[in-house]
């Protein structure tokens, strides 16, 4: 990696600046990416910065109240929401995208047509924007399922969505795992289901790991999937009733412009939430790096 | 034991098969409920109508195509030349120390949820652009400049990594021949990772124009074709938001067709992107 960083001919700063005067172009170059660079950074910094600043304020003890009503415009409701939302949606896709992830790297013969398909179409799932999701998950699970508005048939919904990325970070992890590792079990005479169970799969944890975080994160953040697949009622969901996460509830404050400042807080805790959840993948994902 | 192991096979074969039904299912509804509608209304009265007023059942869906066109394009101006070039800077300039901080700020930027972006827009960039233009503020150029926030860490994340992986020895030829370090960059490694950043710019182009709740809140929504970038406009993913709460009968299934107008751009942007990626391996 350091070889990009450092340039091969060291030059003193003076002799840089003699060059620059004789290549402007040069000069204009180096201005520009370096000014995209702190463009980037600026507006990262001041986005987070502006959303905290102008929502920290706000953030009362009414705002975590049990029950929620229109005065306290309490977030907690839908606090619990979301994590009733990301653990049935990863109880359903975890398991496929792992199983899914196992087949392609473990099972799946060289030149297997079908493991094109497999790859083709979870790259397609990848790139289908989350209205769509939305639509298929109200047509599919709430009106020919009739499972109506509930959190079943968003979390179905959302399930589907983070699909590829699970099955994409688990077949990376998989394969990270040396072959030596599979040859030593098989040769100690295990099968290729025991392999895969007591040697593959725990050498792989911190991968898959990671990418279950990084999905937990999509989950948390979405809305647009689940405005007409779980609806926006307010309130502790049960399974097939429909409620909202905090994502939705941040969008319905925010959309009414009644609760200004209740939003503002919404946007911190919601934002917060969302970075930590990130960082801990990424810590995850370097834990893993370094192990390998 | 051994059938133990058939049925494993078995099992993991369809995990592996759920991605390619879940592609089926998804276009097998969204196109029986979206293809009808769009054969009542009349395929063309559909896609180049001017008009949508659900009250007196007039859908066409014009306006809102070339309001996702002109949103996704000015994110385009706005996201491609800074992000390119944050990708250069990033694989190509900053040192090692300066990258540890700057990889973790792209991932920042990409995990913040898009209802964020909106609400942010909404109390920045609306109030900003009412005060410095003439304009209510919602409009196609504060939506491009949100967007254009939006897919920088896309844009990037895609890119960085393909202009990294430009052979040492071509930046090296370079540089041994006399260029600057910044004329090695971009004459010569640039272009060598083209591919992968038209990759990265159109994986881009599918974030832009399948963006939905950040682009509602900043957009204005109003179904027309505009003839300034200072003027509202909506898009086909704000148009079903907007309405499905409560739409019936034939607007409803005017929406799902709407929906089924992204979803087929979508696809033939995944099918460039494929296209684009492997012709680069080889």
């Amino acid at each position: 990696m350091d070889k990009n960083m450092t340039p091969i001919n060291k030059v003193s700063f003076q002799d840089k600046m003699r060059s620059y005067a004789k290549h402007p172009g040069s000069l204009i170059l180096l201005i520009l990416v370096i000014l995209a660079a702190v463009i980037t950074v600026v507006t990262l910094l001041f986005l987070v910065g502006y959303i905290l600043i102008s929502g920290v304020p706000y953030l009362k003890p009414s705002l975590f109240s049990i029950e929620y009503n229109s005065e306290n415009v309490s977030m907690l409701p839908a606090i619990i929401n979301t994590v009733e939302m990301v653990v049935i949606a990863l109880v359903l896709s975890v398991p496929f995208g792992v199983g899914a992830a196992i087949y392609l790297v473990e099972y799946a013969k060289k030149g297997n047509k079908l493991v094109e398909v497999v790859r083709l179409t979870a790259e397609t799932l990848t790139g289908i924007p989350s209205i769509i999701y939305g639509l298929f998950g109200m047509l599919f699970f709430n009106i020919a399922l009739h499972w109506r508005y509930s959190m079943m048939s968003g979390a179905a919904t959302l399930a589907i969505m983070v699909l590829p990325t699970i099955m994409r970070t688990t077949e990376e992890a998989l394969l990270c795992v040396p072959d030596s590792f599979r040859e030593g079990s098989f040769g100690l005479g295990a099968g290729k289901l025991r392999t895969i169970f007591k040697i593959v799969l725990p050498a792989a944890i911190p991968g898959i790991l990671s990418g279950i975080i990084l999905s937990i994160g999509r989950i948390v953040g979405e809305t647009a999937a689940l405005i007409y697949t779980a609806g926006t009622v307010t309130g502790v969901a049960g399974l097939m009733d429909s409620g909202r996460t905090l994502a939705i509830h941040m969008y319905v404050l925010s959309n009414e412009g009644l609760h200004k400042n209740e939003a503002n807080a919404t946007a911190v805790v919601l934002l917060l939430v969302v970075l930590l959840i990130n960082g801990l993948s990424s810590l995850v994902a370097k834990r893993f790096e370094a192990v390998k | 034991m051994r059938t133990r192991e058939k049925i494993m096979e078995y099992v993991f074969l369809l995990a592996a098969v759920i991605s390619i039904v879940a592609v089926a299912l998804i276009c097998v509804f969204l196109f029986a409920n979206g293809i009808p509608a769009m054969h009542k209304i009349g395929f063309a009265d559909f896609l180049t109508g001017t008009d949508w007023k659900p009250g007196n059942d007039k859908y066409g869906i014009f306006p809102m195509i070339l309001g996702s066109i002109y949103v996704t394009g000015g994110a385009l101006v706005i996201g491609v030349p800074i992000g390119v070039l944050m990708s250069v800077f990033m694989a190509r300039f900053c040192p090692a120390k300066l990258y540890k901080i700057l990889k973790p700020v792209v991932n920042l930027l990409a995990g913040i949820p898009s209802i964020v972006y909106g609400f942010f827009g909404l109390i920045v960039l609306v109030p900003f652009i009412r005060e410095h233009f003439d304009s209510n503020g919602q409009s196609i150029l504060c939506a491009a400049i949100l967007l254009g926030i939006m897919i920088l860490p896309t844009i990037i994340g895609a890119s960085e990594p393909t202009i990294r992986a430009v052979e040492q020895s071509y930046y090296e030829g370079a540089l041994a021949l006399g260029a600057t370090h910044e004329r090695s960059v971009f004459t010569v490694v640039v272009p060598a990772a083209k591919s992968g950043i038209l990759a990265a710019i159109i994986l881009g182009v599918g974030r832009a124009l399948g963006e939905t709740m950040a682009v509602m809140m900043v957009v204005g929504n109003q179904p027309r074709v505009p003839d300034s970038i200072l003027q509202g406009v909506r898009t086909l993913t704000t148009n079903i938001v907007m309405e499905m709460g409560y739409a019936t009968d034939l607007h409803r299934e005017a929406l799902i067709a709407t929906g089924v107008v992204l979803f087929v751009f979508i696809l033939i942007i995944n099918l460039c992107f494929s296209a684009i990626k492997r012709s680069g391996k080889e």
